[in-house]
């Protein structure tokens, strides 16, 4: 595949990719049984999730640029795309049908792109600021954005915005986390992706070698963001109704516990937490009906499993390496290499109880 | 060589508040000379290589280096322009393998788009080849190659110096500044470390200033070494005039008691 020209090379992958999207999403819609609606809606929202931990993990993970306001690009991403199919494109589909497809994508990239910029406006300013700081200024946009659409009355403020097209499905919504992990996977083994994990190390030391720190932090932040506000586009066109509780700051710890979970830094960690975390909730129902309360214990039980898995795995379920890379590694339990010993982060990855499910 | 000196700074000065951390520093430095900056704790050492660096900006006086003025520009940008330095206290990137560390150190050589990056253009296939090529090459030479793959936190410390070194290197510097190299190293590491920084010099033909409190290393190769004492120069001059310097014996040993 490598004597191929790059583009050739990266159309017959994306054929490929799709060609697995359209026979799954077909299978899905052919499967009938009661209740595989719910199922369906857990498999796209597990899929939205993977998109917002992944761009999240380029943030937060690999530029190490701790930021609490993904849900706030997200928003802008929703609701731009949602607006701008709402009052001009679903005009256009129904005279012309087979425009949805296409006028989705540029809405959703439209989105993506105006999350984007506010991912820079944020992030010029407020990246000479480092940790806390960054984090606390991150989580005030968040809710000044949130705050913002809140008072626009035209895409219904505290009403809620309501009518979009309901023009998400499986395909897209998979399309694009596989298209944003591809992205970020590529990206962070080239340069631009070396001179993030560079600031995230050591910002000084990645000044002296000639990175422009500021520049990569901003890139990231707008790489993350383009991401954030093209899942908020599919998670707009999915509910069919957007409303500004959802994008609170509670949304953006829910990322960001994510991306913590499944390691920061870690794509394949992730994309296993936000499946993860997107599922246990649900499982959690049942505890209601076998513990016989009238009180639903969901998210006590989801915490305290959050606090435990903290607190055995302070760095995530594989710290910074890929899923393959931690189960290489566990196969030779007795450590052969003189280099293991006096590696605290290695000792930990093999004392530690094996992660969740 | 040429006329015009590699690196020169004039009448340099930095003041933190009402303490003048370096006063009145002059430096010149042509390529190819290896220079030893020395003096007792907090004579102002460090504090001169983060002016020459970027980091800090001098109160007053000039840096310049190829000829052009360094003021108002940021600490890359002046890597850019080819001076490249390691740390007193280790600063690798020490969750990242010792090939990338040497990648990073390329970074100005190697850089195209983010979207060559996610694309794998050929223009990105060229440089990654390029970037690895000249990072295993760096590490040959500084007999680390068997460890490229290792973290760099997992080095044994007199690796993770010369890793420095190299990661230094790959800026392909024309002015190469080490923040004492040999501390922490025993006896045997240190005479090896020295005939390294001597054959970098010749190899990669950069100029090198280096600080160090080792006296063994600083005479056994330095050509010229400035003396630093409380932000001011007191002495340079050739490894042999500044060992006999009476000032020099003073800052360091104290001042001779008088024979009453």
């Amino acid at each position: 595949m490598k004597s191929l020209p790059w583009f050739l090379r990266d159309l017959i992958y994306l054929a490929i990719f799709v060609a697995v999207l359209l026979a799954a999403a077909y299978g899905l819609d052919a499967l009938r049984f009661p209740g595989i609606a719910y199922y369906n809606r857990i498999i796209v929202l597990i899929g939205i999730n993977i998109t917002l931990a992944v761009s999240l993990n380029i943030i937060n993970g690999h530029a190490g640029q701790f930021s609490l306001g993904h849900a706030g690009f997200m928003a802008v991403g929703a609701y731009f795309s949602a607006f701008l199919t709402f009052f001009y494109f679903t005009n256009i589909v129904e005279k012309y049908p087979a425009a949805q497809h296409p006028l989705f994508v540029v809405a959703l990239l439209a989105g993506g792109a105006l999350a984007a910029l506010a991912g820079y406006i944020v992030g010029l300013p407020s990246l000479r600021l480092r940790g806390d700081y960054l984090a606390i200024v991150t989580l005030g946009f968040g809710e000044i954005i949130r705050v913002l659409i809140l008072n626009i009355e035209k895409i219904g403020g505290a009403r809620g915005f309501s009518g979009i097209p309901q023009w998400s499905n499986f395909f897209w919504v998979y399309f694009f986390a596989g298209v944003t992990v591809a992205v970020s996977w590529r990206l962070v083994r080239s340069s631009v992706g070396r001179a993030f994990l560079a600031v995230r190390e050591d910002q000084i030391a990645a000044e002296a070698m000639g990175v422009d720190t500021t520049k990569y932090k901003v890139k990231a932040f707008v790489i993350g963001s383009f991401w954030a506000g093209v899942a908020g586009g599919l998670f707009a066109h999915y509910q069919m109704y957007l409303n500004p509780t959802a994008f609170t700051f509670l949304r953006s710890f829910e990322l960001v516990v994510m991306v913590v979970l499944g390691g920061l830094g870690s794509i394949s960690g992730s994309i296993i937490a936000a499946i993860v975390l997107t599922i246990l909730p649900e499982v959690l129902r049942m505890a209601k009906e076998v513990l016989h309360t009238d009180k639903d214990p969901r998210m006590v039980i989801y915490s305290i499993m959050l606090i435990v898995l903290m607190l055995t795995r302070p760095q995530g379920l594989f710290g910074r390496r890929e899923l393959w890379q931690v189960l290489a590694r566990r196969k030779d339990t007795i450590p052969t290499d003189k280099r293991d010993e006096g590696d605290a982060d290695d000792k930990l990855d093999r004392d530690a109880a094996p992660p969740v499910q | 060589m040429t006329t015009m000196p590699l690196l020169e700074a004039r009448r340099v000065t930095i003041r933190f508040g009402g303490l003048t951390a370096v006063a009145d520093f002059n430096l010149s430095i042509e390529p190819h000379e290896l220079v030893g900056l020395i003096g007792p704790n907090g004579a102002g050492k460090t504090t001169i290589f983060n002016m020459l660096t970027g980091v800090y900006a001098p109160t007053e006086g000039e840096i310049s280096f190829d000829g052009k003025s360094t003021a108002g520009c940021k600490p890359f940008e002046i890597t850019a322009r080819g001076v490249a330095r390691t740390f007193q206290n280790i600063r690798l990137f020490k969750d990242l393998t010792v090939l990338d560390n040497v990648k990073i150190g390329g970074h100005i050589h190697y850089t195209y788009s983010g979207t060559s990056a996610v694309l794998h253009t050929n223009r990105f296939h060229r440089a990654e080849d390029e970037a690895e090529e000249r990072a295993l090459e760096l590490l040959r030479i500084f007999e680390l190659e068997p460890r490229a793959n290792d973290y760099a936190k997992n080095l044994p410390y007199g690796d993770q110096r010369r890793l420095e070194i190299a990661r230094a290197l790959a800026a392909q510097p024309k002015l190469l500044l080490l923040d004492e190299p040999a501390a922490g190293l025993n006896d045997r590491e240190t005479r090896d470390l020295m005939a390294t920084i001597h054959d970098v010099r010749d190899r990669f033909g950069v100029a090198i200033l280096l600080i160090e409190h080792h006296m063994e290393l600083v005479m056994g190769i330095c050509e010229r070494i400035l003396v630093l004492n409380f932000g001011k120069t007191i002495a340079q001059g050739t490894p042999e005039e500044v060992r006999s310097n009476p000032v020099v014996i003073e800052a360091y040993l104290g001042e001779p008691v008088e024979a009453v």
